[in-house]
């Protein structure tokens, strides 16, 4: 029924100029459509980072169209069509968890009676509320990513962009939080790209695996991913993630040696 | 490797400072009284070791006043001219603390033009760099002509420009050492220039500019001491100092330089009460829960 | 070694960008402030900012009435305030390096003596200069050696302070390392300890040289010391009204003075990295 949120056609970054000149991504399509939850995996290098950025703002590309929510990229995040939540949780120590969800809220302008009570349902959604006072210091570090999720969706953007969000958290947590972002999705239905290096993670999250490879960075592959929408420790167990689990391997194994050849 | 010593290249005497305090994390931590006895007992026993033997050995030798004072005389010497050091002490301290608020407030208004232009802060921060390593306390001959010998404000002059180098140099630092992260998630919410000053910058500036002030609150009662040596009223404490030595009165000299200390170190400790209760959050005074 | 030479192309052209603002600023506050007839916060008439133009020609033209040129005399004592300080700064540079070690080595050591240490430094130290004078008198120093311990005195505290923290810097697993190895105390430090403070050291090294300038100018106040640069400022200063180019001359070449010294420091900090750059590559 509507247009895809993501919309890139032979989109190519090149940085720095002259001798220093790196091509970090070629020849890049992809869609992305409304509710989708899209994993960006592939091996350091390959500009999955770089391709998040581009969709966010963040970085220009050198080449190519780029549509995100049926606009120019910089008139999106002028919008603040999207939120964003970085490996580091990127809060600030001087505010108060309730305070760093607000933000936001404080930079768009949001009138000040709908600020707390907006920053509180979105630690509501991220099961912290009993933390709204403390200071993020006071916090783990899956907590802390938790606050940063509540803080990329409490203005309601369609879009959530997640760059290695669980890159640093142990196995346990990890697992932990990619069951409250599947959770986090299904009531919120914010479209998701999620960039991450970890096989078993794009599986299990995604609704499409997007394969790259490097040098310079491009898209190789991609995996539809028809487990059930209902995922959790059974999906674990089930085959048919095993099955997937080695469809995305040996795709990501595809795009080494391509990439090597040539 | 490369990058930390281009790091370590643009200091002061402000990351003496700061690195002590990493060093010691003695004053913001709730230790037990067992912690707190063992840490600074040693430091205590010195103390009362020194002014024992100091004390000792000037009487069992008879050394003469005028070399070395018996602590004793300059207790003596500190309770009988209390009134005449105090209010030289105090008026060595209105210069300290008037050049230091002048100082400040240059500084920090250089480094947040600093922080906004790149082109400022490359023309302006070398500079400030290659002046701070001149001996600033030459200019007190040059103010005191220009403000007047018994003006108290060319004494603030060169406190002034003592205070600014460290203070300016530390908080455009801080200004623009950010998390690249912050400046992206600010970024990604379309925030304004003032806004990510507002509301990452001074904040993550903060700790610097507070060491800063530390360092420039001792050294503004240095530098106004240094420039009362060049000259001007008499019922200062550069100039009571320098004329008891000349006339050979030691204890009266060290007893203002104990004021001078007392001034010193109170001074220091405002900055310090000022920074804790505007920065509660900052690492070296959480509490571990 | 192109790098050195850049770098010297680069410290020359900052030197020269530093006269040039100085001078227009200069010049350009004395019309403003003369057109405008403001008189605050300084008179921009000649006698209280006499011309650029003036001060450097004063440089030029003898000292006294057939002698030689004021830049000659001035030099010479920027050189003896420079011998004063170096001294000073070597002094100052040994026993804050020999504390830094012996704190490193004796926690006791360090918690019976830091603190008075750092109280040193919060003492305004520069006061006891006079005192210093008179002992060295008594020790039978020559004067220029009190005012160099005066200098001492201000060079040691960020060369004890950075030498502990370099002391401390190597990660622990370096140190279980040299353990394993089975190393003395000693080859720790002159093997992994002291490399790897060199960094920080050098850091405190120029904040020291710095000071170690400004200790030897004012020491050689109540040092009534001759010859030396801070004496030399006194006079002008008496003399202002007379010849005020004098003074703004010589408190330009003790300026020239702190930076050559410090950007000696620099230099050498520079061929250390380079050294240690082509044994890592």
């Amino acid at each position: 029924m509507s247009a895809p949120v993501v919309e890139a056609r032979g989109l190519g970054k090149v940085f720095g100029t002259g001798e220093a000149e790196t091509e970090a991504l070629r020849g890049i399509d992809l869609e992305i459509a409304e509710g989708d939850f899209v994993s960006l995996i592939g091996p350091s290098g390959c500009g999955k980072s770089t391709l998040l950025r581009l969709i966010g703002d963040l970085v220009s590309p050198t080449t190519g169209t780029l549509v995100v929510n049926g606009k120019e990229p910089r008139q999106s995040r002028l919008d603040r069509d999207y939120g964003i939540v970085f490996q580091s949780a990127t809060l600030l120590d001087w505010r108060s968890v309730q305070k760093n969800v607000e933000l936001p809220l404080e930079i768009m302008d949001f009138p000040d009676a709908e600020r707390p009570t907006r920053a509180r349902e979105m630690l509501d959604l991220v099961q912290l509320a009993g933390f709204a006072d403390h200071h993020p210091w006071q916090l783990s570090g899956g907590m802390q990513q938790r606050v940063a999720i509540a803080r990329a969706l409490a203005f309601r953007p369609a879009l959530l962009l997640m760059d290695e969000p669980f890159g640093a958290l142990d196995e346990m947590t990890r697992e932990a939080m990619q069951q409250e972002v599947l959770r986090v999705w299904g009531e919120t239905g914010t479209s998701v790209v999620f960039v991450t290096h970890s096989i078993p993670e794009a599986v299990f999250l995604s609704t499409r695996v997007v394969v790259m490879s490097p040098r310079p960075g491009r898209i190789s592959d991609e995996i539809m991913v028809d487990l059930p929408p209902k995922r959790d420790l059974d999906t674990r167990e089930d085959p048919r993630y095993f099955e997937l689990v080695i469809e995305v391997r040996e795709a990501l194994r595809r795009g080494e040696s391509g990439s090597s050849g040539s | 490797m490369t990058e930390r010593d281009d790091q370590i290249q643009e200091t002061s005497i402000t990351d003496v400072f700061a690195s002590f305090e990493g060093d010691v994390p003695a004053s913001g931590r709730r230790s037990s009284p067992a912690r707190l006895v063992r840490r600074y007992l040693p430091a205590v026993f010195a103390f009362l070791a020194v002014l024992l033997v100091w004390e000792g050995l000037t009487r069992l030798f008879g050394v003469e006043s005028f070399v070395l004072s018996k602590p004793s005389e300059i207790l003596n010497s500190f309770s009988e001219t209390s009134g005449l050091i105090w209010g030289a002490g105090m008026r060595t301290l209105f210069e300290a603390a008037g050049g230091f608020v002048i100082g400040t407030s240059l500084a920090v208004a250089t480094s947040l033009a600093a922080a906004h232009w790149v082109g400022f802060r490359q023309g302006v921060l070398p500079l400030a760099i290659v002046l701070n390593a001149t001996p600033i306390a030459a200019l007190a001959p040059i103010f005191n002509n220009w403000f007047g010998l018994t003006n108290p404000f060319s004494k603030m002059a060169v406190v002034a420009v003592v205070v600014y180098f460290p203070v300016m140099i530390n908080t455009t630092r801080g200004l623009l050492e950010v998390d690249p992260a912050e400046l992206e998630l600010m970024r990604s919410l379309a925030a304004s220039p003032s806004e990510v000053t507002r509301r990452i910058r001074i904040p993550r500036a903060l700790p610097y500019f507070f060491s800063s002030l530390k360092v420039a609150s001792v050294l503004s009662l240095i530098a106004a001491i240094i420039a009362e040596y060049f000259g001007g009223p008499q019922d200062v404490l550069g100039q009571y100092i320098v004329n008891r030595a000349q006339l050979f009165q030691f204890p009266d000299a060290w007893a203002a330089i104990l004021v001078a200390s007392i001034l010193g170190v109170v001074f220091y400790l405002l900055i310090l009460a000022a920074e804790r209760w505007l920065m509660p959050w900052h690492v070296s005074f959480r509490t571990s829960e | 070694m192109g790098g050195a030479n850049r770098r010297v192309a680069r410290a020359g052209i900052s030197i020269l960008a530093v006269i040039v603002v100085f001078v227009l600023l200069w010049e350009g506050y004395k019309l403003i402030w003369t057109a405008m007839g403001w008189e605050n916060p300084v008179r921009p008439d000649d006698r209280t900012m006499p011309h650029t133009w003036d001060i450097f020609l004063a440089l030029f033209q003898p000292a006294q009435r057939n002698g030689p040129p004021f830049i000659l005399v001035e030099l010479r004592a920027a050189l003896m305030t420079l011998r004063e300080a170096f001294v000073g700064f070597l002094i100052g540079g040994a026993v804050g390096f020999g504390l830094g070690v012996l704190f490193v080595r004796s926690t006791i050591s360090e918690r019976a003596f830091m603190p008075y240490v750092v109280a040193s430094q919060t003492v305004p130290i520069i006061a006891i200069a006079p005192m210093v004078v008179v002992w060295g008198g008594r020790a039978n120093l020559p004067q220029w050696l009190s005012v160099s311990l005066i200098a001492a005195y201000l060079t040691f505290f960020p060369v004890a302070i950075n030498t502990l923290r370099g002391l401390r810097s190597p990660h622990p697993t370096s140190m279980e390392l040299m353990r394993s190895y089975a190393s003395t105390p000693s080859e720790v430090l002159w093997k992994l300890q002291v490399p790897a403070a060199m960094p920080y050291i050098f850091t405190a090294l120029k904040v020291s040289a710095a000071a170690s300038v400004i200790g030897a100018i004012v020491g050689e106040l109540p040092a009534g010391l001759r010859g030396g640069l801070g004496r030399d400022l006194l006079q002008f200063s008496q003399q202002f009204t007379a010849a005020p180019e004098k003074l703004f001359a010589a408190v330009l070449i003790a300026g020239l003075a702190g930076i050559a010294f410090v950007g000696l420091i620099t230099a050498l900090e520079h061929r250390w990295i380079g050294a240690n750059r082509r044994l890592a590559a």
